[in-house]
């Protein structure tokens, strides 16, 4: 019987810190042994559980695209035990990871549609493997197009600003970058919240359209009555949730909204699925 | 696996008893009810050591045996000179085949509501389910309930064989076992126990003198049908859970709960990650890094634990509540918090 706790063992092979008041930073992590990396086949959108030892583990969003091989990239925002404990190691470096875990965004229903990727702040991880997966020349044909309203606080707040710029500079997405406010002359994109971005600039929703949205909860709040406004229907409109989480897999039973367990039936769920759910999130 | 043909009964004498008991000792690691103060516990049992079958039950429910309080998944190095520092090792675990005697049959059934949690096509639960098939479950039939007892309104009774290998019937000087499985087969030989009877007829008048034992009852016929959101956000969970003060007594005891935390410990340079049992009836439970926390308040939280029960686990498996009538929680909360009565409420609810 295979043991679905346990990680497969990966060596830290670049950290990079992302944001000015460096509490995020990406990790690029290697398999130590290079079957397992063969084993850990996922698709954007899935998440996986980082694995210190001494420390516990964590549920973090996958943050490289199937499409990029020989690493598995994550972006971690510092806020208690394990997360401040990772932000102390070095490369070289050794942890766990454990996955691929939960759903993915619905590939099959996406493919052939336009599709409005919405984020704000550090949830911008898997959106970031989904605009690359979107990107690699074989799937780009595949769908129509592309639209992204990412927001941060301020420019320094973005995550991944180099790769940013460089699909502004893209006929193959269309890029809405956002701050809530700066000081900063140069800033060439917009300034405003993302619900007030999105309703400037989302496509209006119709069946050929589907809005992926990931962000603190004030920002969903506020985006959802947008979108509505644009049309979208509830089955096309795509979230991941956050739950504190332990197994990943639907066993220690914390992780539930109703009957659905957020590891295993989501993290990703239609907002027509969620408005029959308790709201418990 | 269930035997197809007419079940077939043997007699064991209690003179015999010790002997027998010293027989499935060889083959098998004993677990049984002992005395422990004013209560009984279920615990492994030592060489020349006894069940002590003359109990209601025990406080804390059998699931130990399979489920341990706390149990060690990995160990690992944390010396960075040694070879695989910081790599999880599994940590070696005993699945000899063991044996629980006595073991009631309402907690018998609670294994089999678990099993639909631990032992999925999907994913299955290695610790738990190794456990579990390694162990025998001989019953002890209840032939006086007590009167926290609701089994025969949750999907069970005193006399139920479901999650059992056999079945013991106390019938004075001696008992009648009842061979459920081919598990149970087994472990007759082992035992050495070949007296076959004709005690059908007997049995089932004991078994129905047991059933009208029973004096307490709850409904859940409309539970299936009933809307989640409408449950969930009845007003009656304020007044329910008004005087919980979220001990988690209800969730240890509870031979069907299974909710558990995973933590690593560590001593000098090397390290263990354990499971232990949690639940949700702590705010520490769903407490998310950030500070936010989905189930605050004490009321959602007993609100988790009746929906779950009683509603989620209904829509989710299809095969009645998650709950077998075995009464721990009624008699152990401090604040007698009853679940029979939360039940009838949620039953008889309307919008
Ligand atoms: C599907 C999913 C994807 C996520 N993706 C990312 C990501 O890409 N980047 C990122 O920085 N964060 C992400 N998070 C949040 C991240 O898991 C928590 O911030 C992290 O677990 C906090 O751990 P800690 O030990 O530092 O905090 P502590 O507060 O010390 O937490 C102790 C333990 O509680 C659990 N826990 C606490 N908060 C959360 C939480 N919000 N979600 C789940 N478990 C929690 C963990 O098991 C953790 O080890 C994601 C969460 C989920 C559920
Ligand atoms: S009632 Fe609570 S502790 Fe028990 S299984 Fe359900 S969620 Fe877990
Ligand atoms: S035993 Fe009673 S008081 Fe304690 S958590 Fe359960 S319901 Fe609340
Ligand atoms: S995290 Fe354990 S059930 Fe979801």
């Amino acid at each position: 019987m295979q043991n679905p706790y346990l990680p497969y063992p990966v060596r830290i092979d670049e950290i990079v810190t992302e944001t000015e008041d460096k509490n995020l930073k990406t990790f690029k992590l290697v398999f130590l042994n290079p079957a397992d990396e063969e084993k850990f086949y996922y698709k954007a959108g899935q998440f996986a559980e980082l694995s210190v030892a001494g420390k516990g583990e964590i549920p973090i969003g996958i943050a490289s695209s199937p499409t990029e091989k020989g690493y598995i990239m994550f972006t971690v925002n510092k806020v208690g035990l394990v997360t401040t404990h990772l932000h102390s190691m070095k490369e070289g470096d050794v942890i766990g990871i454990r996955g691929p875990l939960g759903n993915s965004y619905p590939w099959d229903i996406l493919q052939g549609k336009n599709i409005v990727i919405i984020g704000g702040g550090f949830a911008f991880t898997t959106l970031r493997s989904s605009i690359v997966y979107m990107l690699d020349p074989v799937m780009r044909p595949k769908f129509k197009d592309i639209h992204v309203i990412y927001g941060a606080r301020s420019p320094e707040m973005l995550l991944y600003r180099d790769e940013l710029a460089g699909w502004e500079n893209s006929s193959d997405i269309n890029m809405h970058i956002t701050v809530d406010a700066t000081d900063d002359p140069d800033w060439k994109y917009n300034t405003g919240f993302v619900p007030t971005i999105t309703e400037q600039k989302a496509l209006p929703g119709n069946a050929e359209t589907y809005a992926i949205i990931c962000g603190p909860p004030i920002m969903i709040k506020f985006t959802q009555p947008v979108l509505d406004k644009l049309d979208y229907a509830h089955d096309h409109i795509i979230m991941s949730l956050e739950m504190r989480m332990k197994c990943g897999i639907g066993m220690c039973g914390r992780c539930n909204i109703g009957k659905e367990f957020v590891c295993k039936d989501g993290p990703v769920f239609t907002l027509a699925q969620l408005d029959k759910m308790p709201k418990e999130f | 696996m269930n035997l197809g043909y007419t079940m077939k009964v043997v007699r064991i004498d209690k003179k015999n008893w010790v002997g027998d008991i010293e027989n499935l000792s060889r083959s098998y690691r004993l677990f049984g009810p002992v005395k422990d103060d004013n209560f009984h516990r279920f615990e492994e049992l030592d060489k020349d050591k006894l069940p002590d079958l003359d109990y209601f039950n025990t406080r804390l429910s059998p699931k130990s045996i399979v489920y341990p309080q706390s149990e060690t998944m990995f160990e690992y190095c944390l010396d960075e000179r040694k070879k695989d520092h910081h790599v999880m090792k599994e940590a070696s675990k005993d699945y000899s085949q063991r044996a629980v005697i006595g073991i009631r049959p309402c907690d018998a059934a609670a294994f089999l509501l678990v099993k639909r949690n631990f032992d999925t096509p999907e994913c299955k639960d290695p610790y738990w389910v190794k456990a579990y098939e390694a162990t025998t479950f001989v019953g002890l039939a209840c032939n006086n309930p007590h009167s926290a007892c609701f089994c025969t309104t949750a999907g069970c009774g005193p006399f139920h064989e479901d999650g059992l290998d056999i079945l013991l019937i106390d019938a004075g000087n001696h008992y009648f076992a009842k061979i459920i499985t081919s598990k149970g087969e087994n472990l007759l030989k082992a035992a050495g126990w070949d007296t076959k009877v004709d005690a059908g007829k007997e049995i089932e008048s004991m078994k129905q003198n047991a059933e009208t034992g029973i004096t307490s009852f709850i409904a859940t016929n409309k539970l299936k049908d009933k809307i989640t959101a409408d449950l969930f956000d009845a007003p009656f969970w304020e007044d329910m859970a008004f005087a919980c003060i979220n001990c988690g007594t209800c969730t240890y005891a509870c031979p069907t709960c299974w909710c558990f935390d995973i933590q690593d410990e560590v001593h000098g340079c090397s390290g263990t990650r354990m499971r232990n049992w949690d639940s949700c009836m702590y705010p520490l439970f769903t407490l998310h890094g950030s500070g936010y926390n989905p189930r605050n308040t004490g009321m959602q939280r007993v609100r988790q634990r009746f929906m779950h029960k009683l509603k989620y686990y209904v829509d989710k498996y299809d095969n009645g509540i998650q709950c077998v009538g075995c009464g721990r929680c009624v008699s152990l909360c401090p604040v007698n918090i009853d679940i029979r009565k939360i039940c009838n409420t949620m039953n008889s609810y309307e919008k």
